[in-house]
């Protein structure tokens, strides 16, 4: 029984925490006294305006809505202009979990960040998605696709390389005229695995 | 920086999706009392200096208090995210493999998991018995549609003797083969106690065979 997340990430989603840990690189606007050790080359207590640090996102994003910001944050390069040409040119020869394992998740993030250019990542990541969406497709209904495939896609892509698969792999079996017989639990396989192996191990 | 443990937790958790491992090593143990132990850190400067901004009107600490403050969210996010995500694995595991966990899982679950998953237990069973005419409705069951009410099984793993619904009591040995309803067999094929006998038609050719044949002769056609 799946209990089905929601697409817009929840106080609990897992991936969405582990996105939001991106570091991003942040001026300092306000000085913040006692949190000098924030920046390992601050010498002195406080942390100065004008300090260059890397704040993660879930920190970075916050202090800027702030009323009156603390921060001013600069966007990671790949969501700006040069990488955004990259992507136009053609997205589906890149490895993009290389860019970020996160892109996607990151990239909704990350376009609340600039003002100027919040239209053009949204736009940018949608015809990335869209252009690389035939790619996974295609894959995924390959019995023959290699395994390595899934480390190359970033996650989001992943996961639906993921389910694309297993959908064939159901389909398959109910042409076969199938789908009436009873299987162990993916669970119950997985622990006698790890039984075998610590069988073997000793 | 803020927030390192409270990520480092997520990550395990994100790295084994399928088991559930919590006492494994105390590693996690350790990991959530470090993460609890910053939380307090920041809690206790924030009051301090909440204090001096009260008493001082010293409103240049403000800033401080916001990151710090934003800092402990996150924590508290991180720590009930990882909670969280355990129960929604048990609760999966109640609908695939039943009322009883194996002793795999039972000893990676603390206290407070054990007594959750029989709650759990409790209120499902409720509702299920709540349903139906006079004997309940096991939802459970019948995860596939069936088509037959027998089915013929083979035994795996000695498991010894099984009370069927009329009574008939039924000595479940190793490598013997039983005709059975399907609903008594369907949670012991999930647990791997029992196995189904497929029977493969011969009439029609597999698809699987037949797409295999038509991507060769893709392939050759493509050279």
């Amino acid at each position: 029984m799946a209990c089905c997340q929601s697409y817009i990430p929840d106080y609990f989603a897992i991936t969405d925490i582990l996105s939001t840990e991106e570091r991003i690189s942040c001026k300092i606007e306000v000085e913040l006294p006692g949190l000098g050790f924030l920046d390992s080359s601050c010498q002195s207590e406080n942390l100065k305006v004008g300090t260059k640090v890397e704040f993660p996102l879930w920190l970075a994003e916050p202090l800027k809505n702030l009323q009156n910001s603390v921060v001013s944050v600069d966007i990671p390069k790949i969501y700006k202009e040069g990488y955004r040409q990259i992507l136009e040119a053609d997205a589906e020869v890149i490895v993009l979990s290389k860019w970020n394992p996160f892109y996607y998740e990151l990239g909704m993030h990350v376009r609340k960040l600039s003002d100027r250019d919040y239209e053009i990542i949204t736009e940018s990541l949608l015809q990335t998605f869209k252009s690389r969406f035939q790619l996974v497709m295609d894959w995924s209904q390959n019995a023959m696709s290699d395994p390595t495939l899934s480390i190359q896609l970033p996650r989001l892509e992943r996961d639906l390389f993921l389910i694309g698969q297993q959908a064939k792999i159901r389909l398959v079996e109910w042409l076969k005229m199938g789908t009436n017989e009873l299987v162990v639990s993916e669970i119950t396989t997985n622990l006698k695995k790890r039984k075998r192996e610590q069988y073997e191990f000793d | 920086m803020y927030g390192r443990k409270g990520f480092k937790l997520i990550s395990e958790l994100d790295l084994y999706s399928d088991i559930l491992p919590f006492n494994v090593g105390c590693m996690i143990e350790a990991l959530i009392k470090e993460v609890l132990q910053e939380m307090q850190s920041l809690y206790d400067a924030n009051v301090a200096n909440s204090n001096a901004i009260r008493n001082d009107n010293n409103m240049a600490l403000l800033p401080s208090v916001q990151l710090r403050h934003i800092a402990l969210k996150r924590n508290k996010r991180c720590i009930l995210a990882y909670i969280y995500n355990r129960m929604r694995k048990l609760k999966e595991l109640r609908w695939e493999l039943g009322s009883i966990l194996p002793p795999e899982i039972n000893t990676n679950l603390i206290n407070a998991e054990v007594q959750w998953f029989q709650s759990y237990n409790k209120s499902l069973a409720k509702y299920m018995r709540s349903l139906g005419e006079d004997h309940g409705f096991n939802l459970t069951t019948n995860m596939v549609p069936p088509k037959t009410l027998y089915v013929e099984v083979k035994c795996v793993e000695d498991f010894g003797k099984l009370e069927l619904d009329d009574g008939q009591v039924i000595l479940l040995k190793k490598n013997t083969y039983h005709l059975l309803p399907r609903s008594v067999c369907e949670p012991l094929i999930r647990q791997g106690i029992l196995e189904h006998k497929k029977y493969v038609s011969m009439e029609f050719p597999s698809y699987e065979q037949e797409t295999q044949t038509i991507q060769l002769r893709s392939i050759k056609s493509d050279d």
